[in-house]
């Protein structure tokens, strides 16, 4: 079993690999500026290169299954995994129908980014609680990571729009959101950078302290910039804490939780003043002259279409199949945890995208802005319901 | 109601009209380069005309989508409030909410629950909000569809030239031959156009059945949220609860003493019992509790079939046996049970022995067991002892000196016994607990021991009916549906119009023109047409 589990692995850094060698190629394609509107070799290198990318992920997903006996979509790291290879799928499904090449060049590396902050989380084989074991488990969360890749392709279409259309001449508020939302990437990498780094060198440093009745012992792996609250340091030889946690984070974890998001806002901080200082200009701005080619119009189109496209396959695996299987697991169709609630918020808003757009005619820049916010609402169910508003759903 | 007539055929419109219903001129004076606003074809909608009593009001009201946005846009904002802090139904049942919220979250919690944050979704105001939405989805489904109806079911293929020049798809051809008309038609077939004719001006058409989408799943979110309210009607819903003991049969509460069921086993394993676990052996190692694995209840349902008189003994007929699992609950007349909690290894009975106190060796002179769900009050022997179990304490503890029992269960029990040695009116008295053995006043001739316990498995089921999940079911299916016909369709009509030279083509869809181009590339092949031209794009450039 252990040669599966190291296939697995093999096979998901292999995917990794060819994701990046997918997104440069996509990068060519854009740079080849005589062929305008053609179909050329290394447009089909690029595509096939991202399939196999994707096959070779699927063979990390079957040989984990086969390894752990059920479908590895039970912890952090197995389902943000998944979505990232639900993200390149939608991508493929897009790119066939529109023939976007930039898409790709944003698609890709957001799909790393989503795989690369998945192998953050612990990776070991877990076992199913009985709850969990049901057809249902499988159809409901394959639905719902495919349904939530498709709706962020509209965040990619919109985000590409929204660089090539938002005026970069001038300040204003929207280059400032532009420029916080290439922010929000560089925190990303700057998680998994650290992260990487700390345990690479092995650092830990563990504290006592004593958030409820009991007293407990919490290990940081990043140097403690805030330790918890009226904690003692029990590790020897390594820096105490700076600050202490703000008492309205609550849970036995949450000044680690707290000490780790600090970290990457400061550390995403520098990296995106690095590269400012070495662009000169806007980050968003300096990607500009790259998508000036694109279409907006058509943009605008991908960006309507994977809404419509993954709206009802969200709302069928989110919510339908979700229903039933609650129904069958806990005798309750719905319960109002905070995971179902923020599935019902993702339907809700993205209703309003449509009614908007359909009704009141909110195309183009609105439209964009509305995806952004949509893939925003996605990540938080994701990543910040889990950790932080801990219910029933809750993988940490 | 006013109407008017048509300038250019004379037809009498309703009021509100904007296209004329039978040529297709359009009504405003815009200019003829201006794109035509395609919503409902231009047919006249109630909310828009009517703004006189109040019916209208409200109507107009519920019918604005500007206001059905804000509604569901309110209920977004609500429901992320609520997830801020766990619900009420989430937080530890032993303190009062308000100390709970308080205690953890501080002001904001204090603040959460005076505002009634902490039973959101069941509140009267999210409820009104929920409703509001429906009545609106209601409305705006009448004032848009009928309208909706009426255009699409009566299509003049001959229309208005400004009808045709102001659409985002236009072209004017000079250099055809009546091959590539001929062609041209018959690829729209081969695409599955539909075409009817009106003296040589064509209308191809398909995917009309898709703007249908939007009223199909409105109609099922109509249905469900009808579904969500019917809960509220008494037999329609019953939600109950049973703890059943291994060995046990107890009567299914919530059915009018009807059914029974007879716990026969509870079996329950963890992870790292079996070889196979052996993958999972890094997570298992962390964990300090073992992992539940699966958990079951082999039962058996029966049913009373005595005469209905109270008192009287249950006559029980055996209706189904099965297990319940958790994800397979066990049905039996639209009721099911599922596997919900268990209490492992209560107490069932205790064995107690009798042996003078100071005897080292502690022969045993009389024997007993006390059964612990349905103890005897009184144990004699052939010896001349008798034993009286004074009081018995299912789950013992103490509370400031004074015993009690905390839950009717037997998961710490407690003894007083009253030991009659033969001949004798004065009993010694002895008190036994798991851990205890007291002699309260040290002069006991006799004591008793504890020599051995059985233990049982407790299953706790949920009972639950509910007749609303049919409904609930047909909504959401009819939701798909209708999701499905309205997204992943289109509907798309392309006009073809004879002037004295030419023929001029119009081409609408109400989504995805990308998709329309392409098939309308596909379409002219073979033929001379060339792309029409995207008016929209032309007047960016
Ligand atoms: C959460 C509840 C709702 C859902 C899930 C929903 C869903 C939808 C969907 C999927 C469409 C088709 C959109 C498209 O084709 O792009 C649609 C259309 C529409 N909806 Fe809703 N809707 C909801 C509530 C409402 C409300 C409250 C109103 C009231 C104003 C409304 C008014 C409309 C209108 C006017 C259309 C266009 C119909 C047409 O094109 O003929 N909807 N709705």
């Amino acid at each position: 079993m252990t040669s599966l589990t190291d296939w697995s692995s093999s096979f998901l850094y292999a995917s990794f690999i060819i994701y990046l060698i997918a997104t440069v190629l996509f990068a060519a394609t854009i740079k080849d500026k005589k062929r305008e509107k053609q179909f050329t070799k290394l447009h089909v290198l690029a595509l096939s290169t991202t399939i196999i990318g994707f096959i070779s992920q699927l063979g990390y997903f079957v040989t984990r299954w086969i390894a752990s006996g059920h479908i590895p979509v039970s912890n952090m790291f197995e389902f943000v995994t998944f979505f990232g290879m639900m993200l390149v799928l939608a991508f493929i499904i897009l790119y066939a129908i529109y023939r976007i090449e930039l898409l790709g060049l944003f698609a890709l590396p957001i799909a790393l980014l989503v795989i690369a902050y998945a192998s953050m989380y612990p990776s070991e084989l877990s076992p199913l609680v009985p709850s969990l074991k049901s057809h249902w488990l499988y159809i409901h969360v394959t639905t719902v990571a495919l349904g939530e890749a498709i709706l962020a392709v509209s965040f990619v279409a919109g985000i590409i729009y929204l660089i090539r259309q938002v005026d970069q001449s001038k300040s204003s508020a929207k280059t400032r959101w532009l420029e916080f939302i290439m922010y929000s990437l560089f925190a990303t990498l700057a998680f998994i950078v650290v992260t990487t780094l700390f345990s690479a060198l092995d650092y830990s440093v563990t504290f006592e302290h004593q958030p409820n009745d009991e007293v407990i012992n919490l290990e940081y792996h990043l140097p403690p910039i805030f330790g918890p609250a009226g904690g003692e340091q029990v590790t020897e030889n390594r820096m105490g804490a700076l600050f202490d946690t703000p008492t309205w984070m609550h849970g036995a974890e949450a000044p680690r939780k707290w000490n780790t998001l600090v970290w990457s806002l400061l550390v995403g901080l520098i990296f995106y003043w690095i590269v400012r200082l070495i662009l000169r200009k806007r980050v968003a701005a300096s990607i500009q002259p790259f998508v000036n080619k694109a279409n907006p119009e058509l943009l605008d189109e991908v960006c309507y279409r994977s809404v419509a496209i993954g709206f009802p396959v969200f709302s069928l695996g989110g919510l339908i199949f979700a229903s039933i299987w609650a129904q069958e697991a806990w005798n309750r169709y719905w319960g109002w945890d905070p995971k179902e609630v923020w599935a019902l918020i993702t339907f809700f808003f993205y209703a309003i995208f449509l009614h908007l757009r359909l009704s009141r005619g909110w195309h183009g820049e609105k439209s964009a802005w509305l995806a952004v916010v949509g893939f925003a609402i996605i990540m938080f169910n994701l990543i910040v319901v889990n950790l932080v508003l801990a219910g029933l759903h809750s993988y940490a | 109601m006013r109407s008017f007539k048509c300038d250019a055929c004379g037809y009498e419109n309703k009021e509100g009209t904007t296209i004329c219903k039978k040529c297709g001129k359009p009504h405003d004076q815009a200019e003829n380069s201006q794109l035509l606003n395609m919503r409902y074809d231009g047919t006249s909608i109630r909310s828009k005309t009517r703004n006189r009593s109040i019916i209208d009001k409200i109507w107009n009201f519920f019918s604005s989508v500007k206001v059905g946005v804000t509604l569901i846009a309110i209920a977004l904002v609500a429901s992320a409030i609520g997830t801020i802090y766990p619900q009420e139904m989430y937080i530890p049942q032993t303190v009062s909410p308000e100390a709970h919220y308080r205690e953890q979250y501080g002001l904001m919690g204090q603040i959460y629950y005076q505002f009634g944050f902490h039973q959101l979704y069941g509140s009267w105001w999210y409820m009104v909000l929920i409703a509001l939405i429906g009545m609106s989805i209601f409305i705006v489904s009448i004032d848009r569809g009928v309208p909706l109806y009426k255009a699409l079911k009566y299509q003049n293929p001959k229309r208005h030239p400004n009808f045709l020049k102001r659409q985002k798809l236009f072209a004017s051809y000079a250099d055809y031959t009546k091959e590539d008309k001929k062609q041209l038609l018959s690829n729209l077939r081969k695409y599955r156009y539909k075409i009817i004719e009106k003296d040589g001006h064509f209308l191809a058409e398909k995917g009309r059945f898709s703007r249908w989408g939007p009223y199909v799943n409105h109609c099922g979110l109509i249905i469900f949220l009808i579904g969500t309210l019917l809960r509220f009607v008494p037999f329609m819903y019953i939600d109950d609860f049973v703890w059943v003991r291994e060995g046990e049969t107890k009567v299914i509460p919530s059915t009018e003493q009807t059914y029974y069921i007879e716990n026969e086993e509870f079996i329950f394993e963890t992870y790292g019992d079996d070889e196979e676990d052996q993958k999972f052996a890094e997570i298992l190692a962390q964990q300090n509790a073992p992992i539940a694995k699966h958990f079951e209840t082999s039962a058996t349902i029966y049913r009373d079939i005595s005469d209905d008189i109270t008192g009287s003994e249950p006559e029980l007929e055996e209706v189904k046996s099965g297990n319940i699992i958790v994800n397979q609950p066990l049905k039996i007349n639209r009721l099911a049970l599922y596997q919900d909690s268990y209490q492992l290894n209560e107490f069932q009975s205790m064995s107690f022995k009798l042996h003078e106190s100071g005897d080292d060796a502690e022969e045993s002179i009389v024997q007993f067991t006390v059964d612990l769900t349905n103890p005897s009050r009184e144990y004699t022997f052939d010896n001349g002892f008798r034993i009286k179990l004074d009081q018995y304490y299912p789950d013992y503890e103490l509370d400031d000196g004074e015993p009690r029992s905390k839950t009717n269960y037997p998961r710490n029990p407690g003894f007083v016994f009253f030991v009659y040695p033969p001949e004798t009116e004065q009993p010694e008295i002895s008190f036994l607990a798991i851990g205890h053995n007291i002699d309260p006043t040290q002069e006991n001739d006799y004591k008793l021991g504890l020599t051995g316990f059985d233990v049982r498995d407790v299953s706790g089921l949920k009972i639950r009916k509910d007749l609303t999940l049919p409904i609930l079911g047909v909504g959401a299916f009819i939701f798909m549906i209708g999701l499905i016909q309205g997204m992943y369709w289109q509907h798309r009509r392309i006009w073809l119009h004879p002037t004295d030279n030419k023929l001029w083509m119009a081409g609408h869809t109400n989504k995805n023109w990308f998709g329309l181009n392409k098939e309308i590339e596909k379409i002219i092949k073979h033929t001379n047409f060339t792309m029409p031209q995207d008016q929209e794009e032309k007047q960016h450039e």
